[in-house]
């Protein structure tokens, strides 16, 4: 069994110490009693309590949630839909133009993305707000998605779905019987991605909502050009702890899917 | 035909929410400032017929991007961008790739859960990394409070609101996207390829340069393209971490928008600024195609 | 008593079910498939063999309905199949990679298309039983697909495939997954099941030994066009070009000019050599060029002159290759053509007949080779 190296385990230890103490740290002063954040004065949620009671900050992280949702479901409804036509449909007429709006909006700058969608808005003179924020997250997290299933559809066995057309499928038929069960964790892990990326937004939000609407990032972000909060602190421990729940679970589950994979192939290897 | 729906559909909408809007951030930035709303002039008046498209072509112009070349900020925003992301890249790399190589080299069981270690971070909300090290660097934060408790400075060291602070925020930030092309360039490696190496006679040492850094190549320049490109835009790090003399092209857009609402200089500064990212993008995009060419 | 022979091909009253007629398939400038014709008749094991890229996926691709023809009509029992939909056919395939749905158990993988038809339940288990029982899967009816070795898969895309009852089956290289051993067990499995079943089976491979094992006809297929179509024997034993002579099974390839003597043909082919001597039916012209093909195992090797040989040359032993079962004797004359000979093992070797540089003469009768044009 190979060891750690001295080196290599040096090289890991700063590392992780570089990505999580600055974590770490703030987790602990979300705990202090103090409103300075920089003297220690004791243990204390009084914090979370104050969050709790913060009613504009509840309601950004509903608006939040909000659009996350509706933007990273419609998201991954058109991705998958983009996957499959860069996939599958073959050639058609703009499909260059096709593949470069999809993989555009991964290397746009914010800032540039939010500019863009904002003039559209105002050009069309559309109230900004809920809806706004939702067609431009669903837009640039429709081409993270569809960039996902589309390296699951390109290792996909085409003769599956050509079994399908043999069997007595229609096209559609063939898609949602075969073709959507199997790739149905990429579409997932797109909807999971989608939805992070929504949730994690501030530039273009920014950019495009009104003063109807104001999300959690926003929230955050105008709190923390006033310098550090305590309440901030106890609300980044609440979201890192959600993620942390979240991804520790989700890498548990495809943990153990794929032991018991490995152990029924073996189990067919040895009966044969 | 269920396959022309099936294109349509993703299509329009791109076109729709994607190239339009950039063409009228083109549009706008050939136009000029004005006192109305909104607040630039010429407006396109369909009403008028052809008279009116052509009034309206003939009032574009270059000015705004002739602006960008004499006012200083400008150019000078732009440049700074570039070094900054140039250094914070070299930075990135530089921290990215010992730990990549150890996660690489560690205990084949320990591989899963180190590179959990290094995304768990990126599902995280971007913005209260960021916010983490304003705690940390600040004048009376963790990092002096511990530094002259240990008596290495007697006085706090002035870290946040500078490009020292920038470089940090980056370096956190977009490690993960150095880290993991380098880690699955290493992984990829053939272990019995330093066995023969020392085999042949190399040290430890050289059989490192001579074998696993080119073989890494590839990851390393995918890693620094994806930490080097997001980051000329980047806006969020200078805001929060750096200070009045941190110069980044993305903060100089949002200012000149939200603050100065000029929106047609805002606006050619956006164009400036794609056409900066084009030839990065590009070298990117033929690096990619390279690999995969390798692989066959 | 005659003994009833299966041959529709030599029927002329026989109806095809399929017929290929001028079949020509495209892919840009590559030509697939070059105005190809050919019947297929019911209940036929019809083989199609050849290298990769010769088109006869592309053929049964164009079965299946996965491919149109660019020229010419494909029909199945008499009926034009070009605007069928694959899904509306009564032909199945049998995939090369099985494409057995992942997520599906063995039963539901083998009910999919029986489903699609709107089956009524109880008569649809009863049919997927009956399928599970002719393929010996009944004990894996409840596995996924992954929960079963390479065996059983492939009998799972067998039953899969035939659980609708089509007129048809294709089969992709349907054993070339499987090691050599399973490979021969599996071959005489799918000849029975055909022969219960009744159903045609069109088969593509590129073993010829598969082809020739399961085949009632083979096709021989080279750059998108059937070189020859025959029963197994008629293929190994009077093949009609040097391509398909030296595509099947291993040949010695000599080349001259002959003139006929009565009914026998004879052939120059080198100084100081006697002429080669043999019988055909096919009309040559005099000193016209031609090759003769001579299997190995119809060469004779001695160690004296045989007495009445029809064909008798002399050589040098170059090479002896040990197979078990045969041994391949390379014998070198003195114009420095090789020629292959084989004898059968039936003794143990504790003393070999021949051994390297010997002296040998080699034989063979005036009917053991065929005379080929090109």
């Amino acid at each position: 069994m190979r060891r750690f190296s001295w080196f290599n385990a040096t090289a890991l230890t700063l590392g992780f110490a570089f990505l999580y103490v600055p974590m770490i740290i703030l987790i602990v002063y979300s705990f202090n009693k103090s409103k300075l954040v920089t003297v220690w004065a004791g243990f204390s949620t009084k914090w979370y309590g104050e969050l709790l009671s913060n009613q504009a900050m509840l309601d950004a992280a509903w608006v939040t949630l909000k659009v996350a949702v509706i933007s990273s479901s419609i998201a991954t409804i058109l991705g998958t839909m983009a996957a499959y036509v860069m996939v599958r449909a073959g050639r058609f007429h703009g499909r260059t133009l096709f593949s470069g709006m999809i993989y555009a909006p991964l290397v746009m700058p914010e800032v540039i993305t939010g500019l863009s969608l904002l003039l559209l808005f105002i050009g069309l003179n559309v109230d900004r707000g809920v809806g706004t924020i939702v067609l431009a997250h669903t837009t640039f997290a429709m081409c993270y998605v569809s960039v996902v299933v589309s390296s699951r559809l390109v290792s996909f066995d085409q003769s599956l779905e050509e079994a399908a057309l043999d069997l007595g499928c229609s096209p559609f038929q063939a898609f949602r019987l075969v073709t959507l069960p199997i790739i149905a964790p990429a579409v997932i892990s797109g909807w999971l991605l989608a939805f992070t990326l929504s949730l994690d937004d501030l530039v273009i939000a920014s950019f495009t909502s009104g003063p109807a609407a104001t999300t959690l990032p926003m929230k955050i972000w105008s709190s923390v050009r006033l310098g550090v909060s305590p309440e901030i602190n106890a609300l980044s421990t609440i979201m890192i702890a959600l993620v942390t729940v979240g991804v520790i679970t989700a890498s548990l589950i495809t943990k153990q899917q794929a032991v018991r994979q490995r152990r029924e192939e073996q189990a067919a290897d040895r009966v044969s | 035909m269920r396959r022309i729906a099936l294109i349509l559909v993703p299509y329009l909408w791109l076109l729709a929410l994607f190239l339009v809007p950039f063409a009228i951030v083109l549009k706008i930035s050939l136009s000029d400032l004005a006192m109305s709303i909104p607040p630039y002039t010429p407006q396109l008046d369909l009403a008028a017929g052809w008279e009116g498209i052509k009034a309206f072509f003939s009032q574009l112009d270059l000015e705004n991007y002739i602006w960008l070349t004499q006012d200083e900020l400008y150019w000078k925003a732009y440049l700074s961008s570039l070094k900054i992301s140039l250094i914070a890249t070299a930075l990135t790399l530089l921290v990215g790739y010992p730990m990549a190589y150890g996660m690489a080299r560690a205990p084949e069981e320990w591989r899963p859960m180190l590179l959990m270690l290094v995304i768990l971070p990126f599902w995280t909300s971007f913005l209260i990394r960021v916010y983490a090290w304003m705690g940390i660097l600040a004048k009376e934060g963790v990092l002096n409070q511990f530094l002259m408790w240990l008596g290495v400075v007697s006085e706090p060291l002035v870290i946040l609101n500078t490009n020292i602070a920038v470089y940090i925020g980056i370096v956190y930030t977009y490690l993960p996207f150095m880290i993991l092309p380098i880690y699955a360039s290493l992984d990829r490696m053939d272990n019995s390829l330093l066995e023969a190496a020392e085999d042949l006679g190399c040290s430890r040492f050289s059989a490192f340069w001579l074998i696993t850094a080119p073989l890494s190549k590839q990851g390393v320049i995918a890693g620094c393209f994806l930490v080097f490109i997001p980051v000329i835009g980047e806006f969020v790090i200078p805001s929060l971490l750096g200070g009045s003399k941190t110069l980044m092209i993305g903060k100089v857009l949002w200012d000149e928008f939200f603050s100065n609402r000029d929106w047609p200089v805002a606006s050619a500064v956006a164009v400036v600024l794609l056409l900066i990212l084009i030839i990065p993008i590009i070298l990117f995009q033929r690096n990619e195609q390279k690999q995969r060419e390798a692989e066959g | 008593m005659a003994l009833d022979v299966f041959a529709p091909w030599d029927d002329p009253d026989a109806k095809p079910l399929i017929q290929f007629k001028n079949v020509t398939k495209r892919f840009g400038d590559f030509t697939a498939i070059d105005d190809l014709t050919v019947d297929i008749f019911e209940k036929e094991f019809f083989a199609l063999l050849g290298p990769s890229g010769c088109g006869k996926t592309t053929m049964m691709r164009m079965l299946a309905g996965f491919e149109t023809p660019s020229d010419g009509t494909i029909l199945l029992s008499g009926q034009d199949m070009a605007p069928v939909p694959p899904n509306q056919r009564a032909v199945n395939m049998m995939f090369q990679s099985y494409a057995l749905f992942p997520h599906l158990s063995v039963w539901e993988n083998i009910a999919f298309g029986l489903r699609r038809d709107k089956m009524p339940k109880d008569e649809m288990g009863a049919r997927v039983d009956e399928m599970l029982r002719l393929t010996r899967l009944e004990k894996f009816a409840r596995r996924k697909p992954h929960q079963i070795s390479g065996g059983q898969r492939q009998r799972v895309a067998l039953a899969r495939s035939l659980a609708k009852a089509p007129k048809l089956l294709l089969l992709d290289e349907p054993l070339g997954a499987l090691d050599k051993k399973l490979r021969q067990e599996t071959q005489f499995e799918l000849m029975d099941i055909q022969e219960s079943t009744g159903t045609t089976f069109v088969i593509v491979t590129h073993d010829q030994e598969e082809a020739m094992t399961v085949a009632s006809r083979v096709a021989v297929m080279d750059h998108g066009k059937i070189v020859q179509v025959a029963t197994p024997d008629a293929i190994y034993e009077a093949p009609n070009s040097t391509y398909v002579a030296d595509f099947i099974g291993d040949v010695n390839m000599i080349t001259g000019t002959v003139r006929a003597e009565g009914a026998q043909l004879r052939m120059t082919w080198a100084e100081g050599q006697p002429e080669i001597v043999g019988e055909t039916s096919k009309t040559f012209g005099k000193d016209q060029s031609v090759h003769f093909a001579i299997r190995p195992e119809k060469v004779s090797i001695s160690a004296e002159k045989p007495v009445d040989a029809a064909n008798a040359v002399q050589g040098q032993v170059l090479d002896i290759a040990y197979l078990g079962n045969i041994s391949t004797y390379h014998v070198q004359l003195p114009g420095g053509q090789v020629i292959k000979a084989q004898t059968a093992n039936n003794r143990r070797i504790s003393r070999r007949s021949f051994t390297w540089e010997d002296s040998v003469w080699l034989s063979w009768t005036a009917t053991a080779g065929v005379f080929l044009e090109q």
